[in-house]
Order: structure tokens, then C-alpha cells, then sequence
């Protein structure tokens, strides 16, 4: 048994357009790194350069939001079902204003791996 | 060149939404049928940040709202907020986190007390393309829309030959 993982349209340029795929590891941070053994970039994605989840990517295992698990912590066990969801936000503030806040700060490195996602997703389209 | 064709009731319901939340932004999702491209399940939903500048999905609703509509499959056709000081048009944040490429980025602003300003947008790889809101006046004629173009007030009501 293994641990199926739902790839948000967004991503599912690193999945070769697969909606579900399958991975195993006994944290998150296992999952992500054996994901990103067969789908490389997705791991980027998720985790920041100081390593831990972005922000504004919405992870959960099985019914349970992984902030209240321990985030990259948390404990899986085969035939969990992990979903990953990009988050639904925006506003009429400021992107610089936004970043400045703390709680935001996470925005900054969005906007980054955001630009990395279009180059990739440019590269799909020019494959087809 | 992509249109968003969606029911008066519907963005009624939206505008009222926007309404109610003023000055706090309101967002939401119309869910339709895989493919369809037509919305037709109005889904309020609440923002997390409370906040007249940001607007964020508490993530647990967001789980239960894609899930329902996976069962039924639908998808988000349409994900919507408002804007309560400014215009209907994606800000810089709103480009950065725009993460359903498929999806029509419905903007609703409640600046002005007495009218709304309705646009709606595709959001795909950070670059923004505004599209014609087309509102379909279900309940009258269904061949009878009225044409919002780029924000502007209603400006015509077609009647569409069906060619039959």
C-alpha cells in the first residue's frame, strides 16, 4: 500500500498531467522527498528555502489541515490520502504591502516560485 | 477571445454577497459541470482574513468545498471577490496567488454605494486577460443577455438568433 497523493491542476505539470499519484514515507517531509524523486520541482513548490510549507499551499491528510499535524512533521501511515490544495487569496492591498506583513510574508516566495511554475508550464505548452 | 456567460441570479447572489461583507472583501466560488465552462452553483464562501485589503478561504471550508465538487463533478468555473475601495481589476497580490488557471477571476467592486463595477479576467501563468461578462437573463428569455464590456455599465441586451 502506498500513500495516494491529489496534484492540484496547477502542479500537474510536474505529474505529467496526473491528477492522483502515489508516494510512501512515514512524515510529509518523506512523502515530498519521494514524490520529488519521480516528479522533479514539486517539493520546490511546497517548501520554502528556509524548509518549511508555504504559506499559501493548503496540505491535508486524509480530513486534518497538516498545520494542526505538525506540518512537515506529521506522521503518515499507508492508505492516507494527502491533498494539495493551492490557497484562494488576493485583495485589493498592495503586493509589497502585503509581503511587509508578517503573516504574509510567505507572499514574497509565492511570487518567486510562481514565475518558476510559468517557465515550466511554458516549456509544457511548447512541448505539445 | 473568452466570455464568461453567467445567470442574473447568480451574480445577484455575488453582488449581494459583496453587499453584505462591505467593507471586509467577500470571495466565493461558482461551481459548473467539468467542461462546461458555464457556472451554475453559487458556493459564498468565507474570508479567513476579514479584511477590507485580503481576502484568504479558510482552508478547511476549501477542503470541503473541491471535495463536494469532485464528487459532483464540477470544478470552480468561477472564483470570485470583491474589491471595496478600488477598482474591479486584479491587483499585483491577486496575479501572485491566482493558482486555478482554468477559472474565471470574477471581480466585484463596492466602491460605489449605488453601482457595482462586474469584470472577469483569466489569471494564467502571472499574465492577466480581461474577457466580456455576459449576463444571461435566464428568468425572462434565455436567449437574452445583457452585456457587460470591461466594466462599463449594462451597455446592450442581445437577442441571439438561434440559427434554428
Amino acid at each position: 500500500m502506498a500513500i495516494e497523493v491529489r496534484i492540484p491542476t496547477i502542479l500537474r505539470s510536474y505529474t505529467g498531467g496526473a491528477k492522483v499519484v502515489e508516494g510512501t514515507g512515514d512524515t510529509l517531509a518523506d512523502l515530498l522527498t519521494d514524490l520529488d524523486s519521480r516528479h522533479g520541482g514539486l517539493r520546490g513548490r511546497l517548501i520554502t528555502d528556509a524548509g518549511t510549507l508555504h504559506r499559501f499551499v493548503n496540505v491535508y491528510v486524509n480530513d486534518e489541515d497538516v498545520r494542526f499535524l505538525g506540518a512537515l512533521d506529521a506522521k503518515l501511515s499507508d492508505g492516507d490520502s494527502v491533498t494539495i490544495l493551492p490557497a484562494v487569496a488576493g485583495g485589493a492591498f498592495g503586493f509589497a504591502a502585503a509581503a511587509a506583513i508578517s503573516s504574509h510574508s510567505a507572499a514574497a516566495a509565492a511570487i518567486s516560485s510562481h514565475s518558476a511554475a510559468a517557465v515550466v508550464a511554458g516549456d509544457a505548452v511548447a512541448a505539445r | 477571445m473568452h466570455v464568461l456567460s453567467i445567470d442574473r441570479s447568480i451574480i445577484d447572489a455575488i453582488v449581494a454577497h459583496a453587499r453584505r461583507d462591505h467593507p471586509d472583501e467577500a470571495c466565493g466560488v461558482v461551481a459548473g459541470p467539468v467542461g462546461s465552462d458555464t457556472p451554475t452553483r453559487h458556493i459564498p464562501m468565507d474570508n479567513a482574513a476579514r479584511s477590507m485589503t485580503f481576502y484568504e478561504f479558510d482552508s478547511m471550508e476549501h477542503l470541503r468545498v473541491w471535495r463536494e465538487m469532485d464528487d459532483r463533478d464540477e470544478e470552480p468555473v468561477v472564483i470570485y471577490h470583491s474589491h471595496t475601495a478600488t477598482e474591479a481589476y486584479p491587483s499585483r497580490t491577486d496575479v501572485a496567488f491566482a493558482g486555478e488557471p482554468g477559472a474565471h477571476y470574477l471581480l466585484v467592486s463596492t466602491r460605489e454605494p449605488d453601482s457595482e463595477e462586474i469584470r472577469s479576467f483569466r489569471i494564467v501563468d502571472g499574465v492577466v486577460t480581461e474577457e466580456p461578462v455576459r449576463v444571461v437573463e435566464a428568468g425572462v428569455d434565455p436567449h437574452a443577455v445583457q452585456s457587460y464590456m470591461f466594466g462599463q455599465s449594462p451597455a446592450t441586451v442581445d437577442y441571439e438568433c438561434s440559427g434554428r
